[in-house]
């Protein structure tokens, strides 16, 4: 009966992995809600990218402890996880430490772990207190209530207990520490357990291994519904990011042939359609939900994990304002999954009423922006909040006319004058002889 | 002041060395005219042949862009490309980031296709190229800090020209808090110059205003027309008008060179 822990080790394993996939799918189909954007010009440059920004964390360390700390966690985790290869085999094998073969080598991997476990559980619980104790500001926005709130704490309970498990497993594997190779954190732990018996320190440590491999299949599956979704999302997303200086705004193509028909005398407005072009659906001009926004900036919100350094240096929020670059990301991120999860009930998205556009982003957040690029540039992983605010503001104005009063003046006057002033444009140069 | 258009220039059959694009700002604003003028002025100094398109020009249209009317934005665009291309300009200079962010980023997707620099790059290429000399002067040993606009720095990555006329003065350039890549926006982007802000606690460029106090500077320089009007009137705010002034990088050197 010694099969019964390897078959239901697959099982799990099955099971946590099946519904990861199944989660994949839907973020991937998601994501293609997005409008096409050819992203895939200059490879050289967005490897780079990807490599220095995700990768390499450039943008994080801009801020140095906070980037400190997130790299050791980081590090901690990709290295870590090198032991789920082990225990994976060894579940399935019942093999017991499969790789304890490679001898020395073997001890100076579980040692870098032991350490690096060790590191994880300082920088964590530090992150902790600098939300916990220290509050500081940008994790307590009024964003952040709720759900995202208690997010950000259950991922750190969960990789307290997580690397304590790993540690406590080899603490309480007897051979393991009685080779006393490989174990320069967990010797310390091994007088915790002294007064317990070899049967009982065997029962710990199965459970510490059961709890250690289910608790990361349990992690890797609530990803998909927590900011946790950057640990795989930052690569693709650094990848994809504009590579165009942050002050250009995308050219709206659609707008150009109306343009050029309306300044071009000879252009004859009745002339029939080009071939090939009777099925094109009228464009809509902005975006007023998420399938108007295109696939990168539908990523970027999935991505998008909720640190707060665009909000914190966004001039409008800094002076109280409604605006906050964070909760656009969030905000289209919510409405996408309720977009999500209707085309999951009714096979194709279903009319429902709502709009990211009024429900979820108020026009009062939109207008207060400056256009300034602070968040764009805080981003650590090269998200981009200005580009939706912009779709979001060109929907307001070439679809509806709603510019406030101000702003349909200043517009007239461009039109009518060249200058967002009442100036006639016969006067430009006068200030020459003024 | 020599100051001839590009119409001028054409009849006589000569080609500018650049086009100095003036802006509404620069054409209308009574603050920026100043800066326009100090400007010319030193073009004049240096000898650069250079000319406008005075009632030519026409707004960039960049208020229009960043407010969301992509119509009114490429009309004006178009517009302006027509005109520029008519006269086979190769060169511009500006001294406003929003009116240069314009004409190099979002021109040449609908055929305008130019070098584009900004005054400060200008400037400092003169110096570079020794055709402009500045000493200290009246301004040896004051004290000034320079205000990053958005357009010019994190949009267009231009950090070091305007520090680097700063230093050529023999002052003390101090930096705020937030500078640089980090700069604060003055509050003016976006077409926001062009309406009241949503409600807040505060307005941005008296936030702004209060980073650039803090330095105790005797001088807030900036290189963009609306950036001036914003830190001036935050400087007005809070009542330092006699302690402050605000001045654009061109009218620091035209001053320093009693132009
Ligand atoms: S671009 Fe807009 S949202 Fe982003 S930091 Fe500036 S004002 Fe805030
Ligand atoms: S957009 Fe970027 S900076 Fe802003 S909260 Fe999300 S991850 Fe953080």
């Amino acid at each position: 009966m010694n099969y019964i822990d390897n078959i239901v080790f697959a099982i799990l394993l099955i099971i946590g992995v099946g519904f990861f996939a199944r989660n994949v799918k839907k973020l991937i189909r998601n994501i293609k809600l997005g409008k096409q954007l050819d992203r895939s010009d200059n490879s050289t440059a967005r490897w780079k990218n990807m490599a220095m920004i995700a990768l390499g964390q450039s943008k994080m360390v801009k801020r140095p402890i906070a980037g400190a700390l997130h790299i050791i966690v980081y590090v901690g985790f990709i290295i870590i996880n090198i032991e789920v290869i082990e225990i994976i085999i060894d579940g399935l094998f019942g093999t017991h430490r499969v790789l304890s073969f490679l001898g020395g080598f073997y001890s100076f991997l579980i040692a870098s772990f032991e350490i690096l476990a060790l590191l994880v559980l300082v920088s964590v619980i530090v992150f902790w207190i600098r939300r916990m104790v220290l509050k500081i500001p940008r994790f307590w926005n009024k964003e952040m209530k709720g759900f995202p709130k208690n997010d950000a704490l259950y991922i750190l309970y969960f990789e307290m207990v997580l690397m304590s498990l790993f540690l406590i497993m080899n603490a309480t594997d007897v051979p393991f520490q009685q080779a006393d190779a490989g174990n320069p954190i967990s010797q310390f732990l091994v007088p915790l357990f002294e007064n317990f018996n070899a049967g009982t320190l065997f029962y710990i440590e199965r459970t510490a291994w059961w709890l250690h491999i289910a608790g990361i299949l349990v992690f890797l599956n609530y990803l998909y519904y927590s900011k946790h979704l950057h640990i795989l999302l930052a690569f693709p997303n650094t990848y994809f990011a504009n590579l165009n200086p942050k002050g250009k705004l995308n050219n709206l193509e659609a707008v150009t042939n109306e343009v050029k028909m309306m300044l071009d005398p000879n252009a004859d407005p009745f002339a029939a359609a080009p071939e090939g072009s009777e099925e094109e659906i009228p464009e809509k001009f902005g975006a007023s939900d998420v399938a108007d926004l295109n696939w990168v900036q539908l990523m970027n919100a999935y991505t998008c994990t909720e640190c707060g350094r665009c909000t914190s240096a966004c001039p409008a929020n800094i002076t109280g304002k409604e605006l906050s670059p964070r909760a656009i990301m969030m905000k289209t991120r919510d409405r996408l999954e309720e977009v999500g999860e209707n085309i999951n009930k009714n096979g194709e998205f279903k009319y429902d009423g709502k709009q990211l556009l009024n429900d979820f982003i108020t026009p009062e957040e939109i207008w207060a922006c400056t256009s300034c690029n602070a968040c764009v540039e805080e981003c650590p992983i090269n998200i981009d909040p200005l580009s939706i605010i912009i779709d979001l503001r060109r929907y307001l104005v070439m679809e509806q006319s709603a510019a406030s009063q101000e702003l349909n003046m200043m517009m007239m006057n461009i039109e009518n004058n060249g200058a967002p002033w009442q100036y006639n444009q016969m006067d430009r140069l006068n200030w020459k002889d003024e | 002041m020599n100051v001839p258009t590009m119409a001028e220039m054409a009849a006589q059959g000569k080609q500018p060395e650049v086009l100095f694009w003036v802006g509404c700002a620069g054409s209308f604003d009574d603050r920026a005219k100043k800066i326009t003028k100090a400007f010319v002025k030193i073009l004049n100094k240096a000898n650069v042949e250079f000319a406008v398109l005075g009632t030519e020009e026409s707004c960039s249209g960049d208020p229009a862009k960043r407010a969301g009317n992509e119509f009114l934005f490429q009309m004006q665009a178009m517009t302006n490309i027509e005109v520029l291309n008519a006269y086979e300009v190769k060169k511009i200079v500006t001294a406003c980031p929003h009116c240069f962010n314009t004409l190099k980023n979002e021109y040449p997707q609908l055929g305008g296709n130019y070098e584009v620099v900004h005054h400060t790059e200008l400037l400092k290429s003169l110096i570079d190229d020794g055709r402009l000399t500045i000493e200290g002067g009246q301004f040896k040993g004051k004290k000034i800090t320079f205000h990053d606009p958005c357009y010019l720095g994190r949009a267009n990555d231009v950090y070091e020209a305007p520090r680097a006329l700063i230093q050529k003065l023999d002052v003390e350039l101090v930096e705020m808090k937030r500078c640089k890549t980090n700069g604060l926006c003055c509050g003016a982007g976006g077409a926001q110059m062009f309406k009241e802000p949503e409600k807040g606690t505060k307005d941005i460029n008296v936030e702004r205003t209060e980073e650039a106090i803090d330095v105790k500077p005797d001088i807030i320089a900036t290189g963009c027309p609306f950036c001036n009007t914003m830190m001036t009137d935050g400087v007005k705010a809070k009542n330092k008008e006699t302690d402050v002034e605000v001045l654009d990088i061109a009218e620091l050197i035209a001053n320093a060179k009693d132009l």
